[in-house]
C-alpha cells in the first residue's frame, strides 16, 4: 500500500498503525505539521496538556496501567527539554513510552535556531533509544521501530525527534510492520541448565526467598509467579516495583523489602541461604550497604537485561530471559524435582518467619491530639475503594504509607516512580492511568509538596472527561526530607516547612481548576469523606487530607548502613534472639 | 588494571560514536584508545577501544555496549592472538649534524622519513605501543618538536573474521 501523503500525515498513520489510541501533548513551532491532521484523526485521541511534563508522566501512567506504549508529543527546544524528566522517570522504571518531538527543520539544526535544542543528545543517556528522522521517507519505519524497542525485551522510553521539513515534505507512506534492527535482538528464553541448576537449588536451600521485581509485572507473570510460589512454599517479597504482582493477603508473602521495607521481610532476604531473583535489580534501597547484604545467600538472578546481572550483587546463577518464561520453566523443573523426591524443607525458615511477622507487623502511631495520621487515611482508601482501584503515588512518606498500607492484591494497580523518585509523578500519571483504564477508579495518592509540583494537569483531566481522584496526604511539608532532618540533622528543619495547611487553600484551588475540592481534618469524618469522593464521578475530585506532621515511616533502615541494622520503629532494634552472637 | 583491547562493530550512522564514548563516562570508565574507521562493508564501522579495567568491570561495560541499538557486535581481542597497531607521527629537531643518527634510528625501528626541512625530520612509524614507545625514548635527546598518535587499530589471527556473522540474527537455542 503507498499513497502520497506528507511527513506530518505519515506520522500520524504510523501511529495509528501502531494502534495507538491516545496521545498526550502540547503543540508548538516545530511540531505544529503534526498536529493538523491529528485533528482529522479519528483513532488517536490527543489530550491536550498543560506542561508536557505531564505528557510524558500521563504517557507513563497510561502505559503502567494498561501494559501498553503510551505516547507523547511535544515541540522543538522547551517543549522537548520538559520531556526530560518523565523519560528519565521511565528509564529507571523500565516504562515502554514513545516521545515524539518536534525539530527545528533540517537545515537550520546545529545553528542555535529558535527554539533548537539537541533532544536526542540530551536525552541520550536515559532512553532506551532514540532517533533523529530528517527525512520523510523514514518516518513510518522508525515509529515502528520507535514501538517495538519501547515494548520489548527490558521496555524503555524511545524518542522520536522529527524536523518540522520532514513533517512538511511529501513521500510515500509505506507501513511495514516491525523492522529489521541487527543490533537489537532480547534474549526472552532462558537457558535450560540455568533453569534445572535454580531448581535444584530451591530443593537444596533450607531459607530461600523469591526476591520478585517490576519485571514480573512486565512480563505478564503474576499468575506463574503465584504457581511458583505455592509448588515450592518459599516465601515472596516484592519490591516498590512489585507491589500487586503477588497479593498482600497470601500467607506467603512477606511484604516490600528494604530501607523501609517490612522487618520480616528485610530480614527473610538478610538471612537467606538462597535468593531467586525475579525481574529484580539489587537496587541500593533493597540491599543498603550491599557488601553486608544478604551475606550467606546463594543467588539465582533471573532478569531479561544482562547488564543487571552481576552488576551490584554477584550472581552464582545467572538467567537471561523474560520473566514469565523464566517462571514457567522453573516451575516445570521443580515439578520434576518433586517427582524425583526431591522437596526443599523450609518448615524451621517459616517458624523463624512467622516470629519476626508477628512480632514485628507493620504499624503506627495513633496521633494523641486527634489529628489525622495518614497511615490510617491510607488504609481507609484501600479499604473503601477496593482491590481493583488503581492508585498512583508521588514520591516521600506518603508514597511508603501507601506501598505498605494499601492492600495490593492485584497487578498493575500500584503506579510510582520507585527508581528516580520524581516528585510530581501522580497527579499526570493518574491522569494517563485513567485514560486508559477509563472504567477503574484511580486515585492519586500525593503530598502537599508533590501536588503542588504537577497540580495543573487537573485542568486537563476537568476539561477532557478524566474524572481521577487525588487524596493529598497534608503534613504542610516535604515530609521524608524532614523526617531524615528529624533522625540525622537534629530537628533543624532547613527549607522543608511548606506552609501548605494554610497556603494554598487546596479545596479553592481544587475548585478554581473545575474539580471538587473536599476536605478532612478529623478522624471521624474520614470515611464519610471518602466515600463521598467516591460518589463523584462525573469530574475530578480532590481531598486535602490535613494530617499530623509528625507521622515518621517505618520501618527503616538508614542510608549507607547494613540492613541488619533495620529499626522496626525509632529507637527499637528488632530483637532476632541472637544478641549472643 | 589490565588493558583490554575491545573491537565494536557498530551500524555506521550518526551519533553512534557519541552513544559509545558517552556510555563509557557515565558509567565512569576511561578509555585509552581510541580508533574509528570503515570496513569492508559499508553499513558497518569498526570501533577498537583501549579501556584499562578489571575483569568484573569491563564484563559490565561490555554488556551495557551490547545494549546499544546501533551496536552489533563487541569482541575482545586477546594481545597474543590478534595483531595490534598505532600510526605515529612525529616531528624531531634535526641539524646537518645530527640527521644520519636520526636516520639511522628510523631504519632500525623500520619507520620511515616522510618530510625533511633544514631544521626538522618527520617520522611516520607503526607498531605496537612497545615499540612505539621504544624509538620515541631514542628520539627524545634530539628534542620532539611536535607528536601525533592514533588509536590502536586491531585484527584478530588466523582466517577466521568477527564481520562474518554480525548483520544475521544469532539463533539462540535453549
Amino acid at each position: 500500500m503507498t499513497e502520497q501523503v506528507t511527513g506530518a500525515q505519515a506520522l500520524i498513520r504510523s501511529l495509528e498503525a501502531a494502534g495507538v489510541d491516545t496521545v498526550f501533548g502540547i503543540p508548538g513551532g516545530a511540531i505544529l505539521p503534526a498536529y493538523d491532521p491529528l485533528l482529522d484523526s479519528t483513532k488517536v485521541r490527543h489530550i491536550l496538556v498543560r506542561h508536557e511534563q505531564g505528557a510524558g508522566h500521563a504517557a507513563e501512567g497510561y502505559a503502567q496501567a494498561t501494559g501498553r506504549v503510551g505516547v507523547c508529543m511535544a515541540t522543538s527546544g522547551p517543549g522537548a527539554t520538559n520531556l526530560v524528566t518523565p523519560i528519565a522517570d521511565a528509564h529507571m522504571d523500565s516504562v515502554p513510552i514513545v516521545a515524539i518531538t518536534g525539530q527545528v527543520p533540517s537545515g537550520a539544526i546545529g545553528t542555535d535556531a529558535f527554539q533548537e535544542a539537541d533532544i536526542c543528545g540530551i536525552t541520550m543517556p536515559i532512553t532506551k533509544h532514540n532517533f533523529l528522522v530528517t527525512d520523510p521517507a523514514e518516518i513510518a519505519s522508525t515509529i515502528a521501530a520507535a514501538f517495538h524497542v519501547a515494548s520489548t525485551g527490558r521496555p524503555g522510553p524511545v524518542l522520536v525527534d522529527i524536523s518540522k521539513d520532514a513533517l512538511q515534505a511529501t513521500t510515500e507512506f509505506v507501513w511495514t510492520g516491525t523492522p529489521e534492527l541487527p543490533g537489537y535482538r532480547p534474549v526472552t528464553r532462558p537457558h535450560a541448565k540455568q533453569i534445572r541448576e535454580a531448581a535444584r537449588l530451591l530443593s537444596e536451600a533450607k531459607q530461600p526467598v523469591l526476591y520478585v521485581g517490576g519485571g514480573v509485572l512486565k512480563a505478564h507473570a503474576s499468575a506463574e509467579l503465584r504457581v511458583l510460589a505455592e509448588l515450592t512454599g518459599a516465601p515472596v517479597v516484592t519490591t516498590l516495583m512489585a507491589r500487586g504482582a503477588f497479593p498482600d493477603s497470601h500467607p506467603q508473602h512477606l511484604g516490600m523489602p528494604g530501607m523501609h521495607g517490612t522487618v520480616a521481610a528485610v530480614t527473610a532476604l538478610q538471612r537467606a541461604d538462597l535468593i531467586v531473583s525475579l525481574g529484580a535489580r539489587f537496587d541500593d534501597r533493597v540491599t543498603g550497604r550491599l557488601d553486608t547484604f544478604a551475606p550467606n545467600a546463594t543467588i539465582v538472578h533471573a532478569d531479561i537485561d544482562p547488564a543487571e546481572i552481576s552488576k551490584n550483587r554477584t550472581a552464582d546463577v545467572p538467567i537471561v530471559g523474560d520473566a514469565r518464561e523464566v517462571i514457567a520453566d522453573l516451575v516445570v523443573a521443580v515439578q520434576a524435582e518433586h517427582e524425583g523426591g526431591r522437596k526443599g524443607d523450609y518448615s524451621a525458615w517459616w517458624t523463624a518467619l512467622n516470629d519476626w511477622r508477628d512480632r514485628y507487623p507493620l504499624g503506627y502511631d495513633v496521633p494523641e491530639d486527634g489529628t489525622l495520621s495518614p497511615q490510617l487515611v491510607i488504609e481507609r482508601l484501600s479499604a473503601i475503594s477496593g482491590p481493583d482501584t488503581i492508585f498512583a503515588a508521588g514520591v516521600g512518606q506518603h508514597q511508603m504509607w501507601a506501598a505498605h498500607f494499601i492492600k495490593h492484591e492485584k497487578p498493575y494497580t500500584w503506579l510510582n516512580s520507585g527508581g528516580a523518585g520524581t516528585m510530581g509523578y501522580s497527579v499526570p500519571a493518574a491522569m494517563g492511568a485513567k485514560v486508559g483504564m477509563p472504567e477503574t477508579t484511580v486515585w492519586a495518592i500525593d503530598g502537599d509538596g508533590c501536588f503542588q509540583m504537577t497540580n495543573q494537569e487537573l485542568v486537563t483531566c476537568a476539561l477532557n472527561n478524566i474524572p481521577i481522584k487525588v487524596a493529598i496526604i497534608n503534613n504542610g511539608s516535604l515530609g521524608m526530607v524532614r523526617q531524615w532532618q528529624t533522625l540525622f540533622y537534629n530537628q533543624r528543619y532547613s527549607n522543608t516547612d511548606l506552609h501548605s495547611k494554610h497556603i494554598p487553600d487546596f479545596v479553592k484551588l481544587a475548585d478554581a481548576m473545575g474539580c471538587v475540592g473536599l476536605r478532612c481534618e478529623r478522624p471521624e469524618d474520614l470515611d464519610a469523606t471518602i466515600k463521598q469522593a467516591m460518589e463523584i464521578n462525573d469530574r475530578p475530585v480532590v481531598v486535602d487530607f490535613v494530617v499530623h506532621q509528625d507521622a515518621m515511616v517505618w520501618p527503616m533502615v538508614a542510608a549507607g548502613t547494613s540492613n541488619d541494622e533495620i529499626l522496626a520503629a525509632r529507637d527499637q532494634r528488632p530483637d532476632f534472639g541472637d544478641g549472643e552472637e | 588494571m589490565t588493558k583490554h583491547t575491545l573491537s565494536v562493530l557498530v551500524e555506521n550512522k550518526p551519533g553512534v560514536l557519541a552513544r559509545i564514548t558517552a556510555l563509557f563516562s557515565r558509567r565512569g570508565f576511561n578509555i585509552d584508545s581510541l580508533a574509528v574507521g570503515t570496513t569492508e562493508h559499508p553499513d558497518i564501522s569498526r570501533i577498537t577501544i583501549v579501556v584499562a579495567v578489571e575483569d568484573l568491570p569491563l564484563e559490565q561495560v561490555t554488556k551495557q555496549l551490547n545494549k546499544l541499538v546501533n551496536v552489533l557486535k563487541i569482541v575482545e581481542l586477546d594481545p597474543s592472538h590478534s595483531v595490534q597497531r598505532e600510526l605515529l607521527l612525529v616531528k624531531v629537531r634535526a641539524d646537518h649534524d645530527t640527521r644520519s643518527q636520526i636516520v639511522e634510528i628510523v631504519q632500525l625501528f623500520r619507520a620511515k622519513t616522510v618530510d625533511v626541512s633544514p631544521d626538522a625530520v618527520t617520522i611516520e612509524a607503526t607498531g605496537g605501543g612497545d615499540k612505539l614507545s621504544a624509538m620515541l625514548r631514542m628520539l627524545e635527546p634530539f628534542g620532539i618538536k611536535e607528536l601525533v598518535q592514533s588509536g590502536v587499530v586491531a585484527i584478530g589471527r588466523g582466517a577466521r573474521s568477527i564481520t562474518d556473522r554480525s548483520l544475521r540474527p544469532v539463533e539462540r537455542s535453549a
